[in-house]
Order: structure tokens, then C-alpha cells, then sequence
């Protein structure tokens, strides 16, 4: 396989006499579909979370694109290309659809009203979010400049990982995306994100719906005590030998315990 | 009626996710929404119905002499109220504004009279301490992570303290003004357009109500400021530094309660120290009756303006109606009620 795009090895991370992540490796490959599965407490939020910025690990070094990076903020991690769509969306109930899909990289006017009255570009933001949403069918959302928190729980997703799709260059890592929806929204959450694989924009995905990892997952990363304890191939492996795997049933073969 | 199967998800499941959601609305959903997409259409409403209640009512309210009286009465509240609105949408409070405006109007008249200071630069002064009691404000808020209540709670007083040690409790006169410092009195000159009587403090309300819609609905300031306000948290990983907007909105408000602070010159007529001491509440009251919830992020800028209004004509209304005074305070009592109890059912919506 070739390099990897974005890796970690050696991970630690402490709260107090805590160990969440135990010299934790991580390895995403180009254009694929990464799953993270593992228990609760297991510390995969922590591995995610230091990869996107959000926590800084004591020790360990992430690398992308064979770069040694540190990120001391999911801005930064962000500003590499590095998206995340966290489990509570990170969305702004109140604000429009257009406004969160720009937050925080906002389209100022060009000439002397954005420069010296930092005014924002509506209609080119309005068109931009209505083109990403269409890409992804999301555009039987018809008015952009509704607030999020009259979509439905599927549309919010989908709004999330449109704003993620649209600005993330490198990964996308999503976290937890059909938790909170039902059969139908999280259906069509899946299809999103074969579709933005489809783009070559490889995807983390954390998930405990086994079904659904095994449905669009390339690898599985499983996640047991603070670090990788193995990544399986859907394939050639079954969902009771994954939660066999990820809850310490079982080891895998090659694994000495 | 709700359990209704969506006609539009039975023939295109696939199109699901992202259809509307079409159940036929009863009338009271359907006032919700529309309050919900324009939450100051409540104090619009009130004001145009309180205007014309009071121009039935009483004689003489229905004058352009009286209405633009009215807008005088209001222009300093209106003003603090302003910066009062900026701080109530990241879901703060700002209990000092009255006491910042009255100390700062202190210190521009002080450095001008006693100090000889040139009027135009104690007037920059002053707005330069109105921001850094913002920033004070903001520091507290942000570094050390004090609620905005009991963080103002305690400049409140302490700015209260220095406005009465700075001024020694003593009024500098109207007629001392009108010799060394008549710039300090600006905002209170008339000038008549048609029969209304406005004063320019009337207008330096509606020139900061104006910049602030701009900067809030057409910056990205702005948009950031709704959703620091709205969830800190989402605005945070969505990648706002969300202290950097805090302060940033804390200095602005004491900016503004410095130009609070000159208008208010103008409007007395003198730089009192025991002048408007309930202006922070008052300015309160208008942010609330205009529509801005308390629990941030959402509401007008122009609701506040409106509210402050709307106390301004039940006072006149009232005293022109010959009622006493007290019943001022009573109607005020209720449009702080019910406004907050519309807001609530408003915010309903997401749930």
C-alpha cells in the first residue's frame, strides 16, 4: 500500500492517572474509508480528537502526507485541510445554513466595502452553500437562508458534513454521524459519505453501528485500551469477531496476548 | 392533523432527509414561525398598537411635538441600550453600563472644566475609558471565566465608587458648561423638522442602532458574535475564537456607553454624578421588551431601539392620560413579563 496520509505512533495522553491514550498509532490511507470502532472509554475519541486538533497529546508524533504536524487548535488542524464533523455538529441553531457552512471563513465583498467594511459577500456565500448542497442531493433544502434548527435531525448532518466536504482538502473525519437519526436519515447520511469517498477525500468515521460500519467501511480500526489493538478488512472478518475483538473476547490471530 | 404522512417522503423515500416538513400548521404554530423567522415583529406590533391605544386615550399624544418629546426621552437609555443589546447576545449581561456612562460623563467633564483639557480630546479620553472598562468587563469574563452577572455586579459599584470619588459628588453647573465646554452639551441642541422638536442625541441613537445592524448583519464580526451567543461550544469547533469575540463585543459596548455618556450631558444639561442611576435597568428592560433573548443569540438589534420606545410611549401616554406615575412602572413590569414569556414560547421551535 502507499504511504499513508495522515498517521500517528506513539500517542500518549494523561488526565491525571488517567492513561486515555497509550501509545496509541493511528494510519489513514488515500481515498479510503476508515472506521474507529472500540468500547466506551476505550479512548478513540481521544486518538480523534488529537488528530483533529482538538486535544494535544503528551507525547507521539502525527504526521501528514509523511510531514511531522502539531495542531494546538482544530484551527490549525483545520487550515491543513483536516474536517471534522463533530458528534453535536457544531452548528448554530439560530443561523442560517449559509451562515454556518462560512463560519469562521467567512467571503468578504471584494473591493473597497469588504476591505474597509468587512462586508460579507451574501449572495456569493448563498451560492456556494447551495451548490455544495446540491452536489450531495441535499438541495430539496430550498431556502439557505433558513436556521439550522428548523432542518430535521438528517438535514443538520447533512449540512455539517457539506461544510465539511466543502472545505476539507485532505480528511474528513466524522464522528459518530448516524447516532441521533433514524433508519431513513441515516441511509441517506451513508450514501453522503460514499459520495464524498467517491471525490477522493478520505473519511475517518467513528461509529458503534456495527452494520453500518461494515456497510461502507475500507479498514476498521479497533481501538481496545488506550491503543490500536488491531485493523481488520470488513471483508474477511465478521461483526461478532469485531465486537469480539474490541471488548477482549477474543484476540485476533497474530495478536499474543 | 401532524400524523399525516408526508405526501412528498411517500412517493421519494430517498429524498427524505432533505424534504421540508410539510404537516399543516395550526394558526398558533403558524404565528409561532412567523415570530420565530421575525422576533421583532413583537415589539413592532406593541409600538403601533401602543400608539394608536394612547393616541385614542390621551389628548395631545398623537403630535409630532409629542412623539418626537418622546424619542428625546429615550435617546440616552436608547443609546445605553444598545450597548446593553451587544453584551445580552452572547447571552451576557451587562449590569455596569449606567454606571460607566455616568462616570465617563464625569471624567469628560472634569478634564474639560478643572483640567483645561481641549473638550474634543477629554472627549476621546472618555471614550477611551468607556473601552477599557469594556475591556475590564471582558478580561473578567473571558480570562477568569466569571459570569457576566456577578462580574458587573462588581464593576457596577466600582465604577459607581469612582464616579463619586472622581466628581467629589459635585455637579459641575449648565452655565459652567455652556462657558468653557459647550461641545460637551451637543447632543442636547434642538433642531425642528417639520413639527417634530429632535435633539442630535435622537440622532446619534439612530446612528449607532444603524452601524450596529450593519456590523451584525453584514460582518462577519457579526455573525460570529449570534454564534458565540448562540452556542459557544459549536462556535468554538467551528473555529471562532470565541474569547477574542466576547472581548471584542464588551470594548464595543463600553465604547458606546462612552457616547452614552456625552449624549447624556446634552439631555441633563449638566455632568451629575446622581444623574441616571437606573439606567443600566432601564436599559435592560428595553434590550428584553425588544425581543433580544436572554439566553443569547438571538434577536434584532433594532428590537431594542423599538423597546425602549415602547417604555417611552406608555410614560408619556400615561402621564398625558393623567395617570400616576406608578402605573408607568406597573405597565412597565408587564411588557418585561410578557416579552419574556414570548421569547420563551419563540425558542420553543427548536425543540
Amino acid at each position: 500500500m502507499s504511504q499513508p496520509l495522515l498517521s500517528a505512533r506513539n500517542l500518549v495522553k494523561r488526565y491525571g492517572r488517567v492513561t486515555a491514550m497509550d501509545h496509541a498509532d493511528f494510519d489513514l490511507y488515500p481515498g479510503e474509508i476508515l472506521a474507529v470502532i472500540g468500547d466506551n472509554g476505550a479512548g478513540k475519541s481521544s486518538l480523534i480528537k488529537a488528530i483533529s486538533g482538538a486535544v494535544q497529546p503528551d507525547e507521539g508524533e502525527i504526521r501528514l502526507d509523511g510531514q511531522p504536524v502539531s495542531f494546538a487548535s482544530p484551527l490549525e488542524a483545520r487550515q491543513m485541510g483536516i474536517e471534522t464533523v463533530y458528534q453535536t455538529l457544531a452548528l448554530s441553531p439560530a443561523l442560517s445554513i449559509s451562515d454556518n457552512m462560512f463560519m469562521g471563513r467567512e467571503i468578504r465583498r471584494p473591493g473597497v466595502l469588504g476591505k474597509w467594511f468587512g462586508m460579507l459577500d451574501k449572495p456569493a456565500m448563498d451560492a456556494f452553500a447551495r451548490k455544495k448542497l446540491s452536489e450531495l442531493g441535499l438541495m430539496t433544502i430550498q431556502n439557505i437562508g433558513q436556521p439550522v434548527e428548523t432542518l430535521s435531525g438528517g438535514q443538520r448532518q447533512g449540512v455539517a458534513v457539506a461544510r465539511a466536504a466543502a472545505f476539507g482538502s485532505r480528511v474528513i473525519i466524522l464522528d459518530e454521524p448516524t447516532a441521533a437519526l433514524g433508519v431513513k436519515e441515516s441511509r441517506r447520511v451513508l450514501d453522503l459519505i460514499l459520495d464524498v469517498r467517491s471525490r477522493g477525500i478520505p473519511i475517518v468515521l467513528i461509529s458503534h453501528n456495527m452494520p453500518h460500519v461494515f456497510e461502507v467501511a475500507d479498514r476498521i480500526h479497533i481501538h481496545r485500551l488506550g491503543r490500536r489493538l488491531c485493523v481488520i478488512d470488513p471483508r474477511e472478518h465478521t461483526m461478532s469477531d469485531a465486537v469480539a475483538y474490541m471488548t477482549g473476547a477474543r484476540l485476533p490471530e497474530g495478536i499474543a496476548a | 392533523m401532524s400524523d399525516t404522512p408526508d405526501p412528498v417522503v411517500e412517493r421519494n423515500p430517498a429524498e427524505a432527509v432533505a424534504s421540508f416538513d410539510r404537516h399543516t400548521r395550526r394558526p398558533l404554530e403558524r404565528v409561532q414561525h412567523f415570530l420565530h423567522r421575525y422576533p421583532t415583529m413583537v415589539p413592532v406590533i406593541v409600538l403601533v398598537l401602543s400608539v394608536i391605544a394612547f393616541g385614542l386615550i390621551a389628548p395631545n399624544f398623537f403630535s409630532a411635538f409629542n412623539l418626537s418629546l418622546i424619542l428625546q426621552q429615550v435617546a440616552v437609555v436608547g443609546t445605553l441600550a444598545a450597548a446593553q443589546s451587544l453584551v445580552v447576545l452572547t447571552a451576557g449581561i451587562d449590569l455596569s453600563v449606567g454606571a460607566v456612562m455616568v462616570m465617563v460623563s464625569v471624567i469628560m467633564g472634569k478634564l474639560s472644566i478643572d483640567f483645561g483639557i481641549p473638550v474634543p480630546i477629554a472627549i476621546l479620553i472618555g471614550l477611551g475609558v468607556g473601552a477599557a472598562t469594556g475591556a475590564l468587563n471582558g478580561a473578567l469574563v473571558t480570562r477568569l471565566k466569571l459570569p457576566p452577572f456577578i462580574t458587573t455586579l462588581g464593576t457596577w459599584n466600582i465604577f459607581l465608587a469612582l464616579n463619586y470619588y472622581l466628581s467629589n459628588r459635585e455637579t459641575i453647573r449648565s452655565q459652567t458648561l455652556d462657558a468653557e465646554a459647550p461641545l460637551l452639551k451637543f447632543f442636547g441642541e434642538r433642531f425642528s423638522l417639520g413639527g417634530a422638536v429632535l435633539t442630535y442625541g435622537v440622532v446619534l441613537m439612530v446612528i449607532v442602532f444603524a452601524v450596529l445592524w450593519y456590523a451584525l448583519y453584514q460582518t462577519a464580526w457579526g455573525r460570529r458574535v449570534y454564534a458565540v451567543g448562540d452556542d459557544p461550544e459549536s462556535a468554538a469547533l467551528a473555529g471562532i475564537q470565541t474569547n477574542r469575540v466576547l472581548m471584542s463585543v464588551y470594548v464595543v459596548a463600553g465604547v458606546i456607553c462612552g457616547l452614552a455618556a456625552w449624549s447624556s450631558i446634552g439631555r441633563v444639561g449638566s455632568v451629575s454624578p446622581t444623574s441616571f442611576f437606573e439606567a443600566n435597568l432601564e436599559s435592560i428592560t428595553a434590550v428584553v421588551i425588544g425581543g433580544i433573548s436572554l439566553f443569547g443569540g438571538r434577536g434584532s438589534i433594532l428590537g431594542p431601539l423599538i423597546g425602549a420606545l415602547i417604555v417611552g410611549v406608555f410614560n408619556s401616554g400615561l402621564r398625558l392620560a393623567g395617570v400616576d406615575v406608578l402605573w408607568q412602572l406597573f405597565a412597565t413590569g408587564w411588557l418585561i413579563i410578557v416579552a419574556v414569556a414570548i421569547d420563551q414560547w419563540i425558542r420553543k421551535i427548536s425543540s
